[in-house]
């Protein structure tokens, strides 16, 4: 036959991969430097589907990029920021070496810098594709602003960060658009709905953190250099879209109110500045500050084929979000020094309430622990020496799971001292199946306009009518009992007749009509039906249907056994209950 | 000590300018205190030799002759000596200058100068050249302490010894005799007004009394002041250059020329500096910009050109968000047990299904950092520049869609589906049952060496004949107008005649089996041997017997009833199946050559074929041509059974390893269809005669019922659908169901078992 012989690896998937090693030695890049070039153009490995092949008939162990992306990469002007910074370095180190001071300064004031703003063009082409990328650089952001001033990372880092942090916190307020809180074990989950985009970030619960040495903190701090300056174009963007002036500023009226109480406690203007922003209780200047919130009524336009339920579940659902930003509107908090005091000023400003704390806590108090005006007053202690009352004292709790239910929960479970109510994750949805712990289905009630009866006599109904059951099902038992007694006498007598009687004592019982049930008759027959066609399934239908069965008994499984948990904790409360009663 | 030295003559020459200086000031000053100074040199002199002395040689060197006047002191009365170095460490206070004293009184005038110098000091800050002579002269900064020779030691080392240390000549000092108990301590401390300024001396053993000056002194340092009462910190400051610049130079030099033209070597580094800044090396000082950190909106004209990506880019997955088990106050059934916890514990990481365990505080204040917080964030970093995407389909199935849409097997009535009768009497397990041609009969053959014969309809047992050996097979012959029955019994396949039912069926049996006689004689040396039986076997109904080689495994009849195939399994013989004809009582080796384990043997029903089953496939012989027409692949391991449908295209074969293949001899030579729906090896399959239905028997105690319809249409494929489960045999010695046929006229099912029964499903 005629042609040349084709090589091995010259075609095929073999040219689309690179390896890791080869891809660094195209750059001409130290590891570390390849590693920030993919972390900030967000490059990452590929599987091939055919390892083997792309490994040239090894079967090593290898990372592989795509030839495209590498090639991709040969193009970025960062590259040659990363080769004149190696330079740079390596000057720096040959002055010091020869104690050339003047150099040094020379080569420090020259040390070759990059932005990252075509980067961050280039990876979220639109603004929504960044909003939806925001996630990490929110959670990150967050973790660098809580951040000790001292080693690990650059302080300017940490305070870019803070600022950043606290610009969105400050737009989300404005916005009003948070939309779900969640304390967990690990920190606290907040999500917002910007431009139609959810956007959920945690933050750590305000400790010092122990640095763990397992942890490479130069890949931290590039996906931070990236993240900030994302975060920083978002906040601009969504500022101006506002029409609140970036970098943020002071409500001129909020301003002058806070003008000169607190001066004199920090040196720099600018970083009261930066307190007083962070202390979150005042709102924003505009740019044109003529502009008061004029919402415009939003025209219905009917789509066609839609019918007016649909319209309408959809207006209801439009209501209850408003209602849901106006939640703590007109109510007057006040915090105590124990509650962690950003996250719930955040909170409680995002929703329309009135927040203060004591002055000597943080900078940008409004109001007073005396104010008589004060509903709600959080406290997170046992007691409290001095109570008013004209508020009520509750556990910082209430506050989250009003915002996760959006309504206002009756305030009783939640006053000081109390046993709180569990506090459930808002981002679960239960799907038909799914355990529903019961708080949630109070909750559901709740929302649903029905008034939650006394508890206590509910519980006490319950009791009772638990107990009736049980009678009843006691005399139940009994009846069963007795019928399973009488066979059993009766079997007993026919086995000692047989037993004694060899003389072929051939006798006729009456036998007894069996009643069937035409219902249940029908479903076994079902059930068999269906049965026998499984056992007619091919083999890899087969195998699909046993794995998707599976997964679904694993499902009830878990319901069940929760059920069975909460079930058996249940009677254990009532018997401890009924004991103390006793 | 080198250095010692050398400092030691610096200090002198040092001293000795002191002492020019003083003089020439003393030929200025007064007479008097020229006098003065006068004196005070010859006792600095003086002084000056004793320190030598004292520091230089004798005390390291041992040498005595370089000391000079102290050593005839030292011999003397080494006490005073001590003293006097003691007290010289301390300056300018009584004890020191009666010392002195008792030291001059050897030398001459010194107490004089003593008492001089004590005065000046106490006079002020005019005689300071006197001063700093005595200072030198007191200064015991780096002179020992020798008049104990043990060195700087801790001096408990000798608290068991008499002595308490050497003294320069190296004879033993020896402690002050000393008996003060703590009672004469105590009167001392009561009566003793000096009591308070005493100090016990651990080198030399001695109380000493401090003087009123040492007191003043300590009292002075603890108050931290200086410790010369004299000494003035405020002075004011004497100004040795003057602040006003001279309008005259100090020289009168004239200016070199190298002041008035530019330099040579300047110019050649600023040329070198230009030079360098040209060629791009040296790059001007940058101006600062301030745009890194200043932002701007960088989506002003989203151009749609850059939105097409590169398709492979996935957009990074989003962090799963927290259930309830997550939450620090979660739902009690969330908490783990405490079984849960130790599994948590001893899983591996990877394995586990939540990455932390469920808390519950109590309030919010009582909640702790997340220990993993920084991993965790760190962990995703990871996977987002390290992890490989894929785009994972997710089966969205609904899994009734998979299950094959059958027909009811309501409409495919009847089929058996209850159990209704059980024949009971076999003692051993049942290997094998048949049911007469007319239906009336079954016959079971079991391991108990007996084979019984029932009334189907009324379960009741007609006949047991004994046949002495466990009964493999068991067949009744397909002719109606005959009743017989082939038993196959260790190697002997017995022809047996129940006599039961119509007359003359019975006596046509008797026909058939005595016409023979006379060809059976013909017959000559075979494989087999036919033989008449005789007595008691005669009574029991055995007619004939024909002992084969070897042991029988399975009886089959042609669809006529005058021939019977018997299988011997064998690997090595080529005579594993004969054919014998009941007829001429003549029999057969069809087959010349072995090929393979012969399972079990069949005749086509209407053609003169004669299917054989080994272990992984059926052959298929055409007996008047004498040869194979078809070899059928079962796909299966080993074949237990087989059947042949009545119209002879359709043939089962069950296999040890589950499996049922139901083959189309028109369509091809591999099975149609398989079916696995037994657990169990599929012991017996089974043809109904007129129905659409089969069966088969399996160890795991169920016979499954399936009914397959074949079409006309050629173009419609057969359908098969398994109608019903029957379970009703108990598995005995893992061993469940082991024969099962069909009723030839009803849809009745008969099967055999390992619990010795027989039962009938109708």
């Amino acid at each position: 036959m005629g042609g040349l012989q084709k090589k091995k690896f010259e075609r095929g998937s073999a040219t689309n991969y690179i390896t890791r090693n080869k891809a660094r030695k195209k750059l001409q890049l130290s590891l570390p430097d390849f590693r920030r070039l993919c972390i900030l153009k967000g490059i990452y490995p590929h599987e091939p589907k055919h390892k083997k092949k792309v490994n040239k008939g090894s079967t090593a162990p290898r990372t592989f990029y795509l030839v495209k992306d590498i090639r991709f990469l040969l193009h970025e002007p960062i590259v040659g920021k990363f080769r004149d910074y190696k330079v740079f370095v390596r000057k720096l180190k040959k002055a010091y070496a020869k104690t050339e001071y003047s150099d040094v300064e020379r080569l420090k004031d020259n040390k070759p810098t990059y932005k990252l703003d075509h980067i961050i063009k280039e990876r979220y082409p639109t603004f929504i594709d960044a909003l939806r990328d925001i996630d990490d650089a929110l959670c990150m952001c967050f973790l660098f602003s809580t951040f000790a001033r001292t080693g690990k990372c650059h302080v300017q880092t940490i305070q870019l960060c803070r600022r950043l942090t606290v610009e969105w916190m400050n737009y989300v307020i404005a916005s009003r658009s948070l939309k779900k809180v969640f304390l967990s074990i690990k920190g606290i989950y907040y999500q917002a709905e910007v431009m139609g985009q959810l956007i959920t970030w945690l933050v750590p619960y305000q400790f010092s953190h122990d640095h763990p040495t397992d942890v490479d903190y130069r890949v931290m701090a590039t996906f931070t250099e990236l993240y900030t300056t994302l975060l920083g174009f978002v906040n601009f963007r969504l500022y101006h879209s506002l029409n609140l002036v970036y970098p943020p500023k002071m409500d001129s009226k909020s301003d002058l109110e806070l003008k000169g109480e607190d001066e004199e406690d920090y040196a720099m203007d600018s970083e009261s500045y930066l307190e007083k922003l962070s202390a979150l209780s005042t709102s924003l200047a505009r740019v044109f500050s003529s502009v008061e919130d004029e919402e415009a009524q939003l025209d219905q336009f009917p789509v066609e084929g839609e019918d007016m339920e649909n319209m309408e579940a959809r207006e209801k659902e439009q209501k209850q979000q408003e209602t849901q930003t106006k939640l703590f509107e007109g109510l007057k908090f006040f915090l105590n020094r124990e509650v962690p005091r950003e996250s719930l000023a955040f909170i409680i400003r995002c929703f329309g309430g009135q927040v203060s704390w004591d002055k000597s806590v943080c900078i940008g108090s409004t109001y007073d622990a005396t104010d008589e005006t004060i509903t709600h007053q959080i406290v997170d202690r046992p007691n409290i020496d001095k109570q008013y009352i004209s508020r009520y004292y509750i556990q910082p709790q209430w506050v989250f799971d009003c915002v996760n239910a959006k309504i206002l929960l009756p305030v009783e479970d939640y006053f000081m001292g109390v046993t709180l109510p569990p506090h459930l994750s808002p981002f679960v949805e239960e799907k038909e199946g799914d355990y529903v712990p019961p708080e949630k289905l109070k909750v559901m009630a709740l929302q649903q306009g029905k008034k939650p009866e006394q508890e206590e006599e509910d519980e006490d109904e319950e009791d009772e009518e638990g107990e009736d059951e049980e009678e009843e099902d006691d005399n139940d038992d009994d009846e069963e009992d007795e019928e399973e007694e009488a066979e059993e006498k009766s079997l007993k007598k026919m086995e000692e007749q047989r037993s004694q009687g060899k003389s072929l004592q051939v006798k006729v019982t009456p036998g007894k009509v069996k009643v069937e049930n035409p219902a249940r008759l029908e479903q076994e027959q079902k059930a068999e039906e269906k049965r026998l066609a499984i056992m007619m399934m091919k083999k890899k239908e087969k195998y699909l249907y046993d794995k998707i069965m599976f997964g679904k008994k694993r499902k009830i499984r878990e319901a069940n056994k929760l059920a069975a948990k909460r079930k058996a904790y249940d009677d254990a409360e009532k018997a401890k209950k009924k004991k103390a009663r006793k | 000590m080198r250095r010692e030295e050398q400092t030691e003559e610096k200090k002198k020459a040092r001293e000795k300018s002191a002492k020019k200086r003083s003089k020439e000031e003393g030929d200025e000053g007064d007479e008097g205190e020229e006098i003065f100074s006068f004196k005070d040199k010859a006792a600095v002199d003086e002084e000056e030799d004793d320190d030598l002395s004292d520091s230089e040689d004798s005390v390291y060197s041992g040498l005595e002759d370089s000391g000079s006047d102290s050593d005839d002191e030292d011999d003397d009365d080494k006490d005073d000596n001590e003293e006097e170095e003691e007290e010289e460490d301390g300056s300018g206070n009584e004890d020191e200058e009666e010392d002195l004293k008792t030291e001059t009184q050897q030398t001459g005038q010194t107490e004089q100068k003593k008492t001089t110098t004590m005065k000046k000091k106490k006079e002020g800050k005019e005689v300071t050249e006197e001063e700093k002579v005595n200072e030198y002269e007191h200064d015991s900064s780096d002179e020992e302490d020798i008049r104990n020779t043990v060195g700087n030691i801790p001096m408990e080392w000798y608290k068991d010894f008499p002595h308490i240390g050497y003294n320069l000549d190296g004879k033993k000092i020896y402690k002050p005799i000393r008996n003060k108990d703590e009672l004469d301590e105590f009167l001392d401390k009561m009566e003793n007004p000096e009591y308070w300024k005493t100090i016990h001396d651990k080198q030399t053993g001695r109380d000493i009394v401090l003087s009123d000056e040492q007191v003043d002194l300590v009292n002075r340092l603890q108050r931290g002041q200086f410790g010369d009462v004299n000494f003035n910190e405020y002075e004011p400051t004497v100004e040795f250059f003057t602040s006003d610049v001279m309008i005259h130079p100090v020289t009168n030099r004239p200016a070199d020329k190298r002041s008035f033209i530019p330099s040579l070597i300047e110019k050649e580094k600023v040329s070198k500096m230009v030079h360098a800044i040209k060629m791009g090396w040296i790059k001007p000082r940058r101006v600062e910009d301030d745009s890194k950190g200043r932002y701007y909106d960088l989506w002003t004209g989203e151009d749609s050109s850059l939105v097409a990506k590169h398709k492979m880019h996935l957009p990074a997955p989003k962090i799963p968000l927290p259930s309830h088990q997550e939450s620090y106050n979660p739902p009690p059934e969330y908490l783990f047990t405490d079984e849960e916890r130790a599994l948590w514990d001893q899983q591996d990481p990877s394995d586990r299904k939540l990455p932390f365990v469920p808390r519950k505080f109590s309030s919010l204040r009582q909640v702790p950092a997340f220990p993993r917080f920084i991993h965790e964030r760190f962990e995703r970093c990871l996977d987002l520049y390290l992890c490989p995407r894929q785009r994972k389909m997710r089966v969205n199935v609904n899994p009734e869609d998979l299950i094959p849409k059958l027909p009811k097997p309501k409409d495919l009535q009847p089929f058996p589906t209850t159990q209704s009768l059980v024949y009971r009497g076999h003692t051993g397990l049942i290997r094998s049952i048949s049911v007469s041609p007319s239906g009336q009969w079954l016959a079971s053959g079991s391991d108990d060496g007996s084979v019984r014969i029932w009334e189907v309809c009324s379960s009741r047992c007609m006949k047991t004949v004994q046949v002495g050996g466990a009964v493999k097979s068991i067949s009744w012959n397909p002719n109606p107008a005959v009743c017989l029955l082939a038993v196959a019994v260790e190697s002997v396949v017995l022809i047996l005649s129940p006599s039961l039912g119509d007359k003359q069926v019975i006596s046509a049996t008797e026909r058939l089996l005595s016409g023979q006689q006379e060809a059976e004689t013909t017959e000559g040396e075979g494989p087999v041997s036919w033989i008449e039986t005789e007595g008691e076997e005669l009574n029991q109904g055995i007619h004939l017997k024909i002992q084969h080689a070897k042991a029988v495994q399975q009886v089959a009849w042609h669809a006529k009833g005058d021939y019977l195939a018997s299988v011997m399994p064998d690997h090595s013989s080529h005579l594993q199946v004969l054919i014998h004809q009941l007829s001429r009582r003549r029999s057969q080796n069809p087959f010349r050559k072995n090929k393979g384990l012969v399972q079990c043997v069949s005749f086509h029903p209407i053609r003169p074929y004669f299917f054989v089953a080994t272990q992984r496939c059926i052959r298929i012989y055409n007996l008047v041509k004498q040869e194979m027409t078809k070899k059928l692949q079962a796909n299966s391991k080993w074949i237990s059974s087989m059947d042949v449908h009545s119209s002879g295209d359709h043939v089962i074969c069950g296999s040890y390893d589950c499996r049922l293949g139901w083959f189309d001899l028109d369509l091809s030579t591999k099975p149609y269809k398989m079916l696995r729906h037994h657990k169990k090896a599929v012991r017996g399959v089974a043809y109904h005669r007129s129905y659409p239905l089969f069966a088969s028997a399996s160890d795991d105690g169920s016979v499954i019922i399936c009914h397959g319809t074949v079409y006309n249409d050629l173009l419609q494929n057969p359908l098969i659908v398994p109608v019903k489960v029957l379970k009703g045999h108990e598995i005995t010695h893992d061993l469940g169901v082991l024969d099962v046929t069909f009723h030839p006229t009803q849809p009745w099912v008969f099967s055999s078992g390992a619990d010795a029964t027989v039962r009938l499903f109708t």
